[in-house]
């Protein structure tokens, strides 16, 4: 099927069979292998994007349904040489060890944040809990961002 | 990892939706809602179906409606909907309170209600809430419509009343009595885990008196159901930890506990001992 995936705002024309998931067309088929593939079975959040607004695995949705939706992941997060202020947290507070599943919290705490931004430090607590860190570097994933999302609602 | 191939079906209006699942049921043909729970299936391929109906672009399925006695959760609602409260009666602080231990925030982002239904996994919270309130689901197929009671749509562990080439076009839950009190309580090792056991009960006051009593319990046998025995230990009782107590005994005492190899029917029952009374002393 051909189809076309809108990542960061850069149209990929690709031709996919319906079986093919989404995070596998983002990286094999579009060559953005900034999103990670961990799992593939919805368990691990590695592969979490944001689709038309929501924070989703990309392992579990085909790429033929994100035909025509505007998709962003992790290289679309930093302008340029600055890094978006999760990013930049994440630096800060040393949320990260191997940073195998840096793109996917990322993603998942920014798609959460965008749509509650006011949501409390326990509600971030229950929504972190959705990705999994082998590294377990899980305290200061936890304080990235809760500190990025006071930055976020200054902005 | 990868799922098997198979050809999709993007149906754009409901009876389109129909007429193709009738022509590719008998050739393994499946639903396609949120894909939360039909996706990893396939991942590993425990399912390898040859076709797809695809629903996610139906129009009109997403959509909650209330009418002032029911609320009518169509086909690709999903489980996000709920976060909020979707209705000004109980039933909608029911609901939200009950959403937020569904999988995780991005599973629920595209899973749906009644994608949870069907599917009909044992620890689902959805199923527990319409087996609990009696809530009635609409069967649709080329024959026509089908209204089942909940109590007759859950057949086993991923079994239900629904035929091949019927879609669960709606779950239909009745509002609750503004002074209807609930309670809901779930064991899980980790957070968004499959429950261990789940009790959601509701009731309302009669001269402080418990009236209507409701104990639904999931997780903990074949598919969710109300447990008569433990709401017979609460009707005509002033609500405390006495009666609490012997309602949760006895809800622990009517149960085929389900067992693996984690899970022996003590450990079990132990769980729904607790899950019961915690769940009616969050009520009180």
């Amino acid at each position: 099927m051909d189809i076309t995936l809108t990542i960061n705002g850069r149209d990929h024309a690709i031709a996919v069979e319906p079986r093919r998931t989404l995070a596998d067309a983002i990286r094999e088929d579009c060559g953005q292998t900034g999103t990670h593939i961990g799992c593939e079975h919805g368990i691990c959040g590695a592969c979490t994007i944001i689709v038309d607004g929501e924070p989703i695995r990309s392992c579990l949705m085909f790429a033929v349904q994100a035909n025509g939706k505007k998709i962003r992941t992790v290289e679309g997060l930093a302008n340029g040489d600055k890094l978006h202020p999760m990013q930049q947290a994440f630096m800060d507070h040393h949320g990260l060890q191997c940073g195998f599943c840096t793109p996917g919290f990322l993603m998942l705490a920014i798609g959460v944040l965008e749509r509650e931004p006011n949501i409390s430090d326990d509600g971030l607590l229950d929504v972190l809990s959705s990705n999994l860190c082998r590294c377990t570097g899980y305290q200061n994933i936890i304080k990235a961002v809760r500190a990025a999302a006071k930055d976020m609602r200054k902005e | 990892m990868k799922p098997a191939p198979f050809v999709r079906h993007v149906p754009k209006t409901l009876d389109e939706a129909l007429k193709i699942l009738a022509d590719v049921a008998p050739q393994d043909g499946r639903v396609l809602a949120g894909g939360q729970s039909l996706v990893p299936i396939m991942a590993f391929r425990l399912a390898k179906p040859a076709h797809l109906v695809d629903i996610n672009e139906v129009v009109g399925l997403d959509k909650v409606i209330s009418d002032g006695t029911t609320l009518t959760i169509g086909a690709r609602v999903r489980h996000a909907a709920f976060h909020k409260s979707v209705v000004d009666n109980p039933l909608g602080q029911l609901l939200s309170a009950v959403v937020r231990h569904i999988a995780h925030y991005p599973i629920r982002m595209r899973g749906t209600f009644c994608g949870s239904l069907a599917h009909a996994d044992p620890a689902s919270e959805w199923c527990l809430v319409v087996a609990t309130l009696d809530a009635t689901l609409v069967a649709k197929s080329t024959r026509g419509e089908r209204l089942i009671a909940a109590k007759d749509f859950f057949a086993g562990i991923m079994s239900t009343a629904l035929a091949e080439d019927e879609l669960l076009a709606e779950a239909r839950l009745p509002l609750l009595a503004s002074d209807v009190r609930f309670g809901f309580n779930e064991f899980n090792r980790r957070a968004g885990d499959f429950a261990m056991a789940a009790s959601l009960v509701t009731y309302r006051l009669n001269a402080g008196k418990i009236a209507e009593a409701r104990v639904g319990l999931g997780g903990a046998e074949s598919f969710p159901r109300r447990i008569v025995e433990a709401e017979a230990a609460l009707n005509g009782k002033t609500p405390g930890d006495t009666v609490f107590r012997a309602a949760a005994e006895a809800a622990a005492k009517a149960i085929d506990p389900l067992e693996d190899h984690q899970t022996n029917a003590e450990y079990r029952r132990d769980l729904v001992r607790a899950v019961v009374r915690r769940a009616l002393e969050q009520s009180a």
